[in-house]
Protein backbone atom coordinates (compact mmCIF):
# COMPACT_ATOMS: atom_id res chain seq x y z
CA UNK A 1 0.00 0.00 0.00
CA UNK A 2 1.38 3.41 -0.85
CA UNK A 3 1.96 6.08 1.77
CA UNK A 4 -1.24 8.00 1.22
CA UNK A 5 -3.37 4.89 1.22
CA UNK A 6 -1.75 3.85 4.50
CA UNK A 7 -2.32 7.17 6.22
CA UNK A 8 -5.89 7.66 4.98
CA UNK A 9 -6.95 4.11 5.91
CA UNK A 10 -5.15 4.20 9.25
CA UNK A 11 -6.56 7.57 10.25
CA UNK A 12 -10.11 6.69 9.20
CA UNK A 13 -9.97 3.46 11.20
CA UNK A 14 -8.39 5.17 14.21
CA UNK A 15 -11.25 7.68 14.23
CA UNK A 16 -13.77 4.82 14.05
CA UNK A 17 -12.14 3.05 17.00
CA UNK A 18 -11.68 6.16 19.14
CA UNK A 19 -15.11 7.64 18.39
CA UNK A 20 -17.17 5.54 20.89
CA UNK A 21 -14.75 6.41 23.70
CA UNK A 22 -14.84 10.12 22.95
CA UNK A 23 -18.60 10.03 22.49
CA UNK A 24 -19.24 8.41 25.88
CA UNK A 25 -17.19 11.13 27.57
CA UNK A 26 -19.18 13.77 25.71
CA UNK A 27 -22.55 12.12 26.39
CA UNK A 28 -21.74 11.80 30.10
CA UNK A 29 -21.49 15.59 30.53
CA UNK A 30 -24.20 16.53 28.03
CA UNK A 31 -27.40 17.76 29.68
CA UNK A 32 -30.70 19.24 28.49
CA UNK A 33 -29.41 22.75 29.01
CA UNK A 34 -25.84 22.30 27.82
CA UNK A 35 -23.02 20.67 29.72
CA UNK A 36 -22.69 19.82 33.40
CA UNK A 37 -22.17 17.14 36.02
CA UNK A 38 -25.90 16.33 36.45
CA UNK A 39 -25.61 12.88 34.90
CA UNK A 40 -22.89 12.01 37.39
CA UNK A 41 -25.02 13.37 40.23
CA UNK A 42 -27.89 11.08 39.17
CA UNK A 43 -25.46 8.16 38.82
CA UNK A 44 -24.51 8.47 42.48
CA UNK A 45 -27.89 9.44 43.97
CA UNK A 46 -30.60 7.48 42.14
CA UNK A 47 -32.11 4.52 44.00
CA UNK A 48 -30.43 1.94 41.74
CA UNK A 49 -27.22 3.85 41.18
CA UNK A 50 -23.69 3.60 42.56
CA UNK A 51 -23.24 3.98 46.31
CA UNK A 52 -19.85 4.53 48.01
CA UNK A 53 -19.97 0.97 49.34
CA UNK A 54 -20.00 -0.37 45.76
CA UNK A 55 -16.83 1.52 44.92
CA UNK A 56 -15.26 0.28 48.15
CA UNK A 57 -16.26 -3.30 47.26
CA UNK A 58 -14.65 -2.96 43.85
CA UNK A 59 -11.47 -1.61 45.41
CA UNK A 60 -11.39 -4.49 47.93
CA UNK A 61 -11.95 -7.13 45.24
CA UNK A 62 -9.37 -5.60 42.89
CA UNK A 63 -6.74 -5.14 45.62
CA UNK A 64 -7.23 -8.70 46.93
CA UNK A 65 -7.13 -10.16 43.44
CA UNK A 66 -4.02 -8.22 42.38
CA UNK A 67 -2.20 -8.95 45.66
CA UNK A 68 -3.21 -12.61 45.74
CA UNK A 69 -2.37 -13.18 42.07
CA UNK A 70 1.07 -11.56 42.47
CA UNK A 71 1.94 -13.64 45.54
CA UNK A 72 0.68 -17.00 44.27
CA UNK A 73 2.05 -16.50 40.73
CA UNK A 74 5.46 -15.33 41.97
CA UNK A 75 5.91 -18.36 44.22
CA UNK A 76 4.59 -20.76 41.59
CA UNK A 77 6.57 -19.15 38.77
CA UNK A 78 9.74 -19.38 40.86
CA UNK A 79 9.01 -23.03 41.68
CA UNK A 80 8.32 -23.94 38.03
CA UNK A 81 11.20 -21.89 36.66
CA UNK A 82 13.96 -22.88 39.06
CA UNK A 83 13.10 -26.07 40.98
CA UNK A 84 12.51 -29.73 40.21
CA UNK A 85 10.02 -31.54 42.42
CA UNK A 86 7.61 -34.47 42.07
CA UNK A 87 4.34 -33.51 40.37
CA UNK A 88 5.79 -30.35 38.87
CA UNK A 89 4.80 -31.02 35.27
CA UNK A 90 1.34 -32.28 36.21
CA UNK A 91 0.62 -29.17 38.27
CA UNK A 92 1.85 -26.90 35.48
CA UNK A 93 -0.36 -28.66 32.94
CA UNK A 94 -3.36 -28.47 35.29
CA UNK A 95 -2.80 -24.75 35.75
CA UNK A 96 -2.69 -24.17 31.99
CA UNK A 97 -5.79 -26.36 31.58
CA UNK A 98 -7.77 -23.65 33.38
CA UNK A 99 -7.55 -21.73 30.10
CA UNK A 100 -9.38 -24.54 28.31
CA UNK A 101 -12.26 -24.63 30.77
CA UNK A 102 -13.77 -21.16 30.67
CA UNK A 103 -15.24 -20.46 34.03
CA UNK A 104 -18.74 -19.72 32.80
CA UNK A 105 -19.13 -23.50 32.67
CA UNK A 106 -17.99 -24.27 36.22
CA UNK A 107 -19.34 -21.18 37.96
CA UNK A 108 -22.48 -23.04 38.99
CA UNK A 109 -20.31 -25.59 40.82
CA UNK A 110 -18.14 -22.83 42.31
CA UNK A 111 -21.30 -21.19 43.62
CA UNK A 112 -22.23 -24.40 45.48
CA UNK A 113 -18.64 -25.02 46.60
CA UNK A 114 -18.20 -21.52 48.04
CA UNK A 115 -21.49 -21.99 49.86
CA UNK A 116 -20.13 -25.14 51.53
CA UNK A 117 -17.01 -23.20 52.57
CA UNK A 118 -19.12 -20.41 54.10
CA UNK A 119 -18.00 -18.00 51.37
CA UNK A 120 -21.31 -17.38 49.62
CA UNK A 121 -22.13 -13.75 48.82
CA UNK A 122 -18.58 -12.90 49.91
CA UNK A 123 -16.02 -10.53 48.39
CA UNK A 124 -13.23 -12.88 49.53
CA UNK A 125 -14.86 -15.82 47.75
CA UNK A 126 -15.21 -13.75 44.57
CA UNK A 127 -11.55 -12.65 44.80
CA UNK A 128 -10.35 -16.25 45.17
CA UNK A 129 -12.26 -17.26 42.05
CA UNK A 130 -10.83 -14.29 40.13
CA UNK A 131 -7.30 -15.21 41.29
CA UNK A 132 -7.70 -18.81 40.13
CA UNK A 133 -8.79 -17.74 36.66
CA UNK A 134 -5.89 -15.33 36.51
CA UNK A 135 -3.40 -18.13 37.28
CA UNK A 136 -2.72 -19.71 33.85
CA UNK A 137 -1.59 -16.44 32.32
CA UNK A 138 0.26 -15.13 35.36
CA UNK A 139 2.03 -18.37 36.34
CA UNK A 140 3.13 -18.85 32.74
CA UNK A 141 4.33 -15.26 32.59
CA UNK A 142 6.25 -15.48 35.89
CA UNK A 143 7.82 -18.81 35.02
CA UNK A 144 9.18 -17.31 31.80
CA UNK A 145 10.42 -14.26 33.72
CA UNK A 146 12.28 -16.34 36.31
CA UNK A 147 13.78 -18.61 33.64
CA UNK A 148 15.22 -15.54 31.95
CA UNK A 149 17.19 -14.48 35.04
CA UNK A 150 20.84 -15.67 34.93
CA UNK A 151 21.48 -18.57 37.35
CA UNK A 152 24.76 -16.95 38.53
CA UNK A 153 22.83 -14.07 40.11
CA UNK A 154 20.96 -16.48 42.36
CA UNK A 155 24.00 -18.63 43.18
CA UNK A 156 26.13 -15.69 44.27
CA UNK A 157 23.36 -14.67 46.66
CA UNK A 158 23.27 -18.19 48.09
CA UNK A 159 27.02 -18.20 48.55
CA UNK A 160 26.65 -14.93 50.44
CA UNK A 161 24.40 -16.79 52.86
CA UNK A 162 20.96 -15.55 51.79
CA UNK A 163 18.09 -17.88 52.66
CA UNK A 164 15.92 -19.12 49.80
CA UNK A 165 13.14 -16.67 50.60
CA UNK A 166 15.66 -13.87 51.09
CA UNK A 167 17.15 -14.58 47.66
CA UNK A 168 13.71 -14.54 46.09
CA UNK A 169 12.66 -11.26 47.69
CA UNK A 170 15.92 -9.31 47.50
CA UNK A 171 17.62 -10.63 44.38
CA UNK A 172 15.00 -12.21 42.13
CA UNK A 173 12.01 -9.89 42.50
CA UNK A 174 13.78 -6.78 41.17
CA UNK A 175 14.95 -8.86 38.20
CA UNK A 176 11.41 -9.93 37.24
CA UNK A 177 9.73 -6.56 37.74
CA UNK A 178 8.44 -6.20 34.14
CA UNK A 179 6.66 -9.54 34.53
CA UNK A 180 5.16 -8.47 37.85
CA UNK A 181 3.86 -5.22 36.32
CA UNK A 182 2.18 -7.06 33.45
CA UNK A 183 0.65 -9.68 35.74
CA UNK A 184 -0.59 -7.04 38.21
CA UNK A 185 -2.03 -4.83 35.50
CA UNK A 186 -3.83 -7.75 33.90
CA UNK A 187 -5.23 -8.82 37.26
CA UNK A 188 -6.47 -5.31 37.96
CA UNK A 189 -8.11 -4.78 34.57
CA UNK A 190 -9.88 -8.14 34.83
CA UNK A 191 -11.05 -7.88 38.42
CA UNK A 192 -12.12 -4.23 38.17
CA UNK A 193 -14.27 -4.90 35.09
CA UNK A 194 -15.44 -8.48 35.65
CA UNK A 195 -19.19 -8.85 35.40
CA UNK A 196 -20.30 -12.48 35.13
CA UNK A 197 -18.50 -13.90 38.19
CA UNK A 198 -19.80 -11.21 40.63
CA UNK A 199 -23.27 -11.53 39.07
CA UNK A 200 -23.34 -15.21 40.02
CA UNK A 201 -21.40 -15.11 43.29
CA UNK A 202 -22.76 -11.94 44.93
CA UNK A 203 -26.43 -11.72 45.93
CA UNK A 204 -27.03 -8.76 48.22
CA UNK A 205 -26.89 -5.21 46.86
CA UNK A 206 -24.56 -4.22 49.72
CA UNK A 207 -21.96 -6.58 48.30
CA UNK A 208 -22.31 -5.42 44.68
CA UNK A 209 -19.23 -4.21 42.84
CA UNK A 210 -19.44 -0.98 40.82
CA UNK A 211 -19.98 -2.83 37.55
CA UNK A 212 -22.91 -4.77 39.00
CA UNK A 213 -24.41 -1.56 40.37
CA UNK A 214 -24.21 0.26 37.03
CA UNK A 215 -25.59 -2.68 35.07
CA UNK A 216 -28.32 -2.91 37.69
CA UNK A 217 -29.36 0.64 36.75
CA UNK A 218 -30.10 -0.71 33.31
CA UNK A 219 -31.66 -4.06 34.17
CA UNK A 220 -33.66 -2.99 37.23
CA UNK A 221 -35.33 -0.07 35.48
CA UNK A 222 -38.79 -1.06 34.37
CA UNK A 223 -39.59 2.24 32.74
CA UNK A 224 -37.22 4.24 30.59
CA UNK A 225 -33.47 3.75 30.84
CA UNK A 226 -31.39 6.73 32.03
CA UNK A 227 -28.85 6.45 29.21
CA UNK A 228 -26.93 9.62 30.11
CA UNK A 229 -26.32 8.41 33.68
CA UNK A 230 -25.25 5.04 32.26
CA UNK A 231 -22.63 6.75 30.11
CA UNK A 232 -21.43 8.58 33.22
CA UNK A 233 -21.07 5.15 34.84
CA UNK A 234 -19.12 3.88 31.82
CA UNK A 235 -16.71 6.80 32.13
CA UNK A 236 -16.40 6.35 35.89
CA UNK A 237 -15.40 2.71 35.45
CA UNK A 238 -13.19 3.23 32.40
CA UNK A 239 -11.09 6.13 33.71
CA UNK A 240 -8.93 4.11 36.19
CA UNK A 241 -8.27 1.51 33.49
CA UNK A 242 -7.41 4.08 30.84
CA UNK A 243 -5.08 5.97 33.21
CA UNK A 244 -3.25 2.79 34.23
CA UNK A 245 -3.14 1.70 30.63
CA UNK A 246 -1.60 5.00 29.53
CA UNK A 247 1.14 4.72 32.18
CA UNK A 248 1.96 1.09 31.59
CA UNK A 249 1.07 0.48 27.97
CA UNK A 250 4.67 -0.18 27.00
CA UNK A 251 5.33 -2.95 29.48
CA UNK A 252 1.82 -4.32 29.10
CA UNK A 253 2.10 -4.77 25.36
CA UNK A 254 5.72 -5.95 25.55
CA UNK A 255 5.02 -8.46 28.32
CA UNK A 256 2.00 -9.64 26.43
CA UNK A 257 3.75 -10.18 23.12
CA UNK A 258 6.76 -11.93 24.67
CA UNK A 259 4.41 -14.30 26.50
CA UNK A 260 2.45 -14.97 23.33
CA UNK A 261 5.61 -15.64 21.36
CA UNK A 262 6.96 -18.18 23.79
CA UNK A 263 3.57 -19.90 23.96
CA UNK B 1 19.23 -31.87 46.30
CA UNK B 2 16.33 -33.39 48.27
CA UNK B 3 16.13 -30.16 50.21
CA UNK B 4 15.77 -28.15 46.99
CA UNK B 5 12.89 -30.36 45.86
CA UNK B 6 11.10 -29.72 49.15
CA UNK B 7 11.61 -25.96 48.89
CA UNK B 8 10.33 -25.97 45.30
CA UNK B 9 7.25 -27.97 46.29
CA UNK B 10 6.60 -25.52 49.13
CA UNK B 11 6.68 -22.55 46.74
CA UNK B 12 4.22 -24.33 44.47
CA UNK B 13 1.84 -25.24 47.31
CA UNK B 14 -0.40 -22.13 47.30
CA UNK B 15 -1.01 -22.50 43.56
CA UNK B 16 -1.58 -26.25 43.95
CA UNK B 17 -4.16 -25.73 46.71
CA UNK B 18 -6.03 -23.10 44.67
CA UNK B 19 -5.97 -25.18 41.48
CA UNK B 20 -7.20 -28.36 43.19
CA UNK B 21 -9.81 -26.69 45.40
CA UNK B 22 -11.21 -24.13 42.96
CA UNK B 23 -10.59 -25.72 39.57
CA UNK B 24 -10.35 -29.52 39.76
CA UNK B 25 -13.00 -29.85 42.48
CA UNK B 26 -15.67 -27.68 40.76
CA UNK B 27 -14.91 -29.44 37.47
CA UNK B 28 -15.75 -32.78 39.10
CA UNK B 29 -18.63 -31.22 41.03
CA UNK B 30 -20.34 -29.88 37.91
CA UNK B 31 -20.34 -33.42 36.51
CA UNK B 32 -21.65 -34.82 39.82
CA UNK B 33 -24.36 -32.14 40.00
CA UNK B 34 -25.52 -32.91 36.48
CA UNK B 35 -26.53 -36.40 37.70
CA UNK B 36 -28.81 -34.97 40.40
CA UNK B 37 -32.02 -33.11 40.85
CA UNK B 38 -30.26 -30.22 42.59
CA UNK B 39 -32.56 -27.39 43.71
CA UNK B 40 -31.00 -24.04 44.70
CA UNK B 41 -32.28 -24.62 48.24
CA UNK B 42 -32.92 -28.08 49.67
CA UNK B 43 -31.43 -31.55 49.40
CA UNK B 44 -30.14 -32.91 46.09
CA UNK B 45 -31.09 -36.43 45.00
CA UNK B 46 -29.94 -38.62 42.13
CA UNK B 47 -32.06 -38.37 38.98
CA UNK B 48 -29.61 -39.36 36.24
CA UNK B 49 -29.94 -39.12 33.32
CA UNK B 50 -32.94 -36.76 33.52
CA UNK B 51 -30.91 -33.56 33.24
CA UNK B 52 -29.44 -34.79 29.97
CA UNK B 53 -32.62 -36.18 28.45
CA UNK B 54 -34.38 -32.92 29.36
CA UNK B 55 -31.92 -31.04 27.14
CA UNK B 56 -33.53 -32.58 24.08
CA UNK B 57 -37.00 -31.43 25.14
CA UNK B 58 -35.94 -27.91 26.04
CA UNK B 59 -37.33 -25.80 23.20
CA UNK B 60 -35.56 -22.66 24.38
CA UNK B 61 -32.28 -24.56 24.40
CA UNK B 62 -32.62 -25.42 20.71
CA UNK B 63 -33.26 -21.74 19.95
CA UNK B 64 -30.33 -20.67 22.12
CA UNK B 65 -27.97 -23.26 20.61
CA UNK B 66 -28.78 -22.20 17.05
CA UNK B 67 -28.54 -18.53 17.92
CA UNK B 68 -25.17 -19.01 19.66
CA UNK B 69 -23.87 -21.01 16.70
CA UNK B 70 -24.99 -18.38 14.19
CA UNK B 71 -23.45 -15.65 16.31
CA UNK B 72 -20.19 -17.61 16.61
CA UNK B 73 -19.88 -18.00 12.84
CA UNK B 74 -20.62 -14.32 12.18
CA UNK B 75 -18.19 -13.07 14.84
CA UNK B 76 -15.38 -15.47 13.95
CA UNK B 77 -15.46 -14.59 10.24
CA UNK B 78 -15.81 -10.81 10.64
CA UNK B 79 -13.46 -10.46 13.60
CA UNK B 80 -10.76 -12.55 11.95
CA UNK B 81 -10.88 -10.66 8.66
CA UNK B 82 -10.83 -7.25 10.38
CA UNK B 83 -8.13 -8.16 12.90
CA UNK B 84 -5.91 -9.64 10.17
CA UNK B 85 -6.45 -6.55 8.02
CA UNK B 86 -5.46 -4.28 10.91
CA UNK B 87 -2.38 -6.40 11.66
CA UNK B 88 -1.25 -6.19 8.02
CA UNK B 89 -1.84 -2.43 8.05
CA UNK B 90 0.37 -1.81 11.09
CA UNK B 91 2.97 -4.58 10.71
CA UNK B 92 5.80 -2.37 9.42
CA UNK B 93 7.64 0.27 11.42
CA UNK B 94 6.66 3.56 9.85
CA UNK B 95 5.55 6.94 11.05
CA UNK B 96 2.33 6.94 13.04
CA UNK B 97 2.18 3.17 13.41
CA UNK B 98 2.43 3.35 17.21
CA UNK B 99 -0.55 5.70 17.35
CA UNK B 100 -2.63 3.46 15.08
CA UNK B 101 -1.83 0.35 17.13
CA UNK B 102 -2.76 2.12 20.36
CA UNK B 103 -6.00 3.47 18.86
CA UNK B 104 -7.08 0.02 17.70
CA UNK B 105 -6.13 -1.62 20.99
CA UNK B 106 -7.51 1.04 23.34
CA UNK B 107 -11.11 -0.35 23.49
CA UNK B 108 -9.59 -3.35 25.28
CA UNK B 109 -8.89 -1.10 28.29
CA UNK B 110 -12.65 -0.63 28.79
CA UNK B 111 -14.23 -3.56 30.59
CA UNK B 112 -16.54 -5.65 28.45
CA UNK B 113 -19.63 -4.94 30.55
CA UNK B 114 -18.82 -1.21 30.44
CA UNK B 115 -18.33 -1.43 26.69
CA UNK B 116 -21.76 -3.08 26.41
CA UNK B 117 -23.32 -0.21 28.36
CA UNK B 118 -21.44 2.26 26.18
CA UNK B 119 -22.92 0.72 23.04
CA UNK B 120 -26.37 0.53 24.63
CA UNK B 121 -26.32 4.33 24.73
CA UNK B 122 -24.42 4.78 21.47
CA UNK B 123 -27.01 2.80 19.52
CA UNK B 124 -30.07 4.03 21.42
CA UNK B 125 -32.69 6.27 19.89
CA UNK B 126 -32.72 8.57 22.93
CA UNK B 127 -29.14 9.82 23.01
CA UNK B 128 -27.27 7.79 20.39
CA UNK B 129 -25.71 9.47 17.37
CA UNK B 130 -26.10 6.25 15.38
CA UNK B 131 -29.38 4.59 16.35
CA UNK B 132 -29.69 1.25 14.58
CA UNK B 133 -32.56 0.84 12.18
CA UNK B 134 -35.33 -1.51 13.32
CA UNK B 135 -34.32 -4.37 10.99
CA UNK B 136 -32.46 -6.80 13.23
CA UNK B 137 -30.83 -4.41 15.69
CA UNK B 138 -30.33 -6.91 18.50
CA UNK B 139 -27.75 -9.18 16.88
CA UNK B 140 -26.22 -6.38 14.83
CA UNK B 141 -25.50 -4.20 17.82
CA UNK B 142 -23.78 -7.05 19.67
CA UNK B 143 -21.65 -7.81 16.61
CA UNK B 144 -20.60 -4.15 16.27
CA UNK B 145 -19.72 -4.05 19.96
CA UNK B 146 -17.57 -7.19 19.86
CA UNK B 147 -15.76 -6.09 16.69
CA UNK B 148 -14.94 -2.73 18.26
CA UNK B 149 -13.81 -4.18 21.56
CA UNK B 150 -11.76 -7.20 20.40
CA UNK B 151 -10.36 -6.34 16.93
CA UNK B 152 -7.28 -4.63 18.39
CA UNK B 153 -6.60 -7.43 20.86
CA UNK B 154 -6.61 -10.05 18.10
CA UNK B 155 -4.62 -7.71 15.87
CA UNK B 156 -1.89 -7.67 18.52
CA UNK B 157 -1.67 -11.47 18.68
CA UNK B 158 -1.64 -11.79 14.87
CA UNK B 159 1.05 -9.10 14.80
CA UNK B 160 3.35 -11.23 16.96
CA UNK B 161 2.88 -14.06 14.47
CA UNK B 162 3.54 -11.78 11.48
CA UNK B 163 6.70 -10.42 13.03
CA UNK B 164 8.04 -13.88 13.80
CA UNK B 165 8.35 -14.57 10.05
CA UNK B 166 12.01 -13.98 9.05
CA UNK B 167 12.54 -11.09 6.62
CA UNK B 168 14.75 -13.22 4.33
CA UNK B 169 11.81 -15.45 3.47
CA UNK B 170 9.98 -12.45 1.99
CA UNK B 171 13.22 -11.30 0.40
CA UNK B 172 13.63 -14.67 -1.35
CA UNK B 173 10.02 -14.62 -2.56
CA UNK B 174 10.52 -11.13 -3.99
CA UNK B 175 13.65 -12.18 -5.86
CA UNK B 176 11.77 -15.17 -7.28
CA UNK B 177 9.24 -12.70 -8.65
CA UNK B 178 6.25 -13.67 -6.49
CA UNK B 179 3.28 -11.31 -6.60
CA UNK B 180 1.97 -9.83 -3.37
CA UNK B 181 -1.01 -12.17 -3.32
CA UNK B 182 1.20 -15.21 -3.92
CA UNK B 183 3.51 -14.16 -1.08
CA UNK B 184 0.54 -13.77 1.23
CA UNK B 185 -1.05 -17.10 0.33
CA UNK B 186 2.12 -19.21 0.06
CA UNK B 187 4.27 -17.68 2.80
CA UNK B 188 2.40 -15.49 5.28
CA UNK B 189 -0.62 -17.70 5.88
CA UNK B 190 1.18 -21.11 6.14
CA UNK B 191 3.89 -19.73 8.43
CA UNK B 192 1.28 -18.12 10.66
CA UNK B 193 -0.81 -21.25 11.09
CA UNK B 194 -0.17 -21.69 14.84
CA UNK B 195 -1.05 -18.06 15.55
CA UNK B 196 -4.12 -18.23 13.32
CA UNK B 197 -5.22 -21.42 15.08
CA UNK B 198 -4.81 -19.74 18.48
CA UNK B 199 -6.78 -16.65 17.45
CA UNK B 200 -9.57 -18.66 15.82
CA UNK B 201 -9.90 -20.92 18.86
CA UNK B 202 -10.17 -17.95 21.18
CA UNK B 203 -12.80 -16.38 18.93
CA UNK B 204 -14.87 -19.56 18.71
CA UNK B 205 -14.73 -20.41 22.42
CA UNK B 206 -15.30 -16.77 23.41
CA UNK B 207 -18.38 -16.53 21.19
CA UNK B 208 -19.80 -19.87 22.34
CA UNK B 209 -19.65 -18.44 25.88
CA UNK B 210 -21.20 -15.07 25.01
CA UNK B 211 -23.12 -13.58 27.90
CA UNK B 212 -22.40 -9.97 28.94
CA UNK B 213 -23.21 -8.39 25.58
CA UNK B 214 -26.66 -9.99 25.28
CA UNK B 215 -27.49 -9.70 28.97
CA UNK B 216 -26.84 -5.96 28.82
CA UNK B 217 -27.73 -4.97 25.26
CA UNK B 218 -30.80 -7.06 24.50
CA UNK B 219 -31.67 -8.95 27.70
CA UNK B 220 -32.03 -11.98 25.42
CA UNK B 221 -34.97 -10.49 23.57
CA UNK B 222 -36.99 -9.80 21.59
CA UNK B 223 -38.87 -13.07 22.30
CA UNK B 224 -35.70 -14.89 23.45
CA UNK B 225 -34.29 -14.52 19.95
CA UNK B 226 -30.89 -13.41 21.32
CA UNK B 227 -30.65 -15.79 24.28
CA UNK B 228 -27.20 -17.40 24.31
CA UNK B 229 -26.27 -20.76 25.84
CA UNK B 230 -24.61 -19.24 28.91
CA UNK B 231 -27.68 -17.03 29.47
CA UNK B 232 -29.71 -20.22 29.45
CA UNK B 233 -27.44 -21.77 32.09
CA UNK B 234 -27.94 -18.67 34.23
CA UNK B 235 -31.70 -18.86 33.76
CA UNK B 236 -31.90 -22.57 34.65
CA UNK B 237 -29.86 -21.96 37.80
CA UNK B 238 -31.14 -18.66 39.16
CA UNK B 239 -34.56 -18.14 37.59
CA UNK B 240 -35.81 -21.73 37.49
CA UNK B 241 -33.64 -22.55 40.56
CA UNK B 242 -32.61 -25.87 39.01
CA UNK B 243 -28.84 -26.19 39.46
CA UNK B 244 -28.79 -29.81 38.19
CA UNK B 245 -30.21 -28.83 34.83
CA UNK B 246 -27.78 -25.87 34.61
CA UNK B 247 -24.91 -28.28 35.38
CA UNK B 248 -26.11 -30.65 32.64
CA UNK B 249 -26.03 -27.90 30.02
CA UNK B 250 -22.62 -26.78 31.33
CA UNK B 251 -21.19 -30.27 30.86
CA UNK B 252 -22.44 -30.43 27.27
CA UNK B 253 -20.90 -27.00 26.60
CA UNK B 254 -17.64 -28.14 28.23
CA UNK B 255 -17.42 -31.15 25.94
CA UNK B 256 -18.08 -28.92 22.93
CA UNK B 257 -15.28 -26.57 23.99
CA UNK B 258 -12.91 -29.49 24.59
CA UNK B 259 -13.53 -30.62 21.01
CA UNK B 260 -12.72 -27.12 19.70
CA UNK B 261 -9.53 -26.98 21.76
CA UNK B 262 -8.35 -30.41 20.67
CA UNK B 263 -8.89 -29.47 17.02
CA UNK B 264 -6.59 -26.54 17.67
CA UNK B 265 -3.97 -28.82 19.23
CA UNK B 266 -4.12 -31.08 16.18
CA UNK B 267 -3.54 -28.15 13.85
CA UNK B 268 -0.60 -27.00 15.98
CA UNK B 269 0.95 -30.46 16.11
CA UNK B 270 0.61 -31.05 12.37
CA UNK B 271 2.74 -27.96 11.81
CA UNK B 272 5.57 -29.05 14.08
CA UNK B 273 5.62 -32.60 12.69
Amino acid sequence: MNRWGYYVTGTALAILFLFPLVWSGWASVRTDSGFGAENYARLFTSANGIRPVHVLNSVIVSATTVGGTLIVATFAGYAFGRFKFPGRDLLFLLTLAILMVPYATILIALYVLLGWLGLEDSLVGLSIVLIVFQLPFSVFMMRNSFEAVPVELEESARVDGCTSLGTLVRIMLPAVRPGLVTVGLFAFLTSWSEFFAPLILLNSTDKFTTVLAVVNMRTASHGSIDYAALEAGVVFMAVPCLVLFAFMQRSYVRGFTSGALKG
Amino acid sequence: MRRRAVIGALYATPAAVLVVLFFVAPLLLVGWMSLHRWPLLGKPRVNAPDNYTAIGDNALLTTAAWFTLRYTVIITVLLFVIAFGLALLVQNRRKGVGFFRTAFFLPMAVGFASASLLFLGLLSEEIGPLPLADGSPALGSAVLLVLWRFAGFNMLILLTGLQAIPVDVYEAARIDGATRWQTFRRITVPLMRPTIALVLTMMVTGSLLAFDQFWILTRGGPDNSTTSLVMLIYREAFVRLDLGSAAGISVVLLVLLAVVSSVQLTVLRRRSA
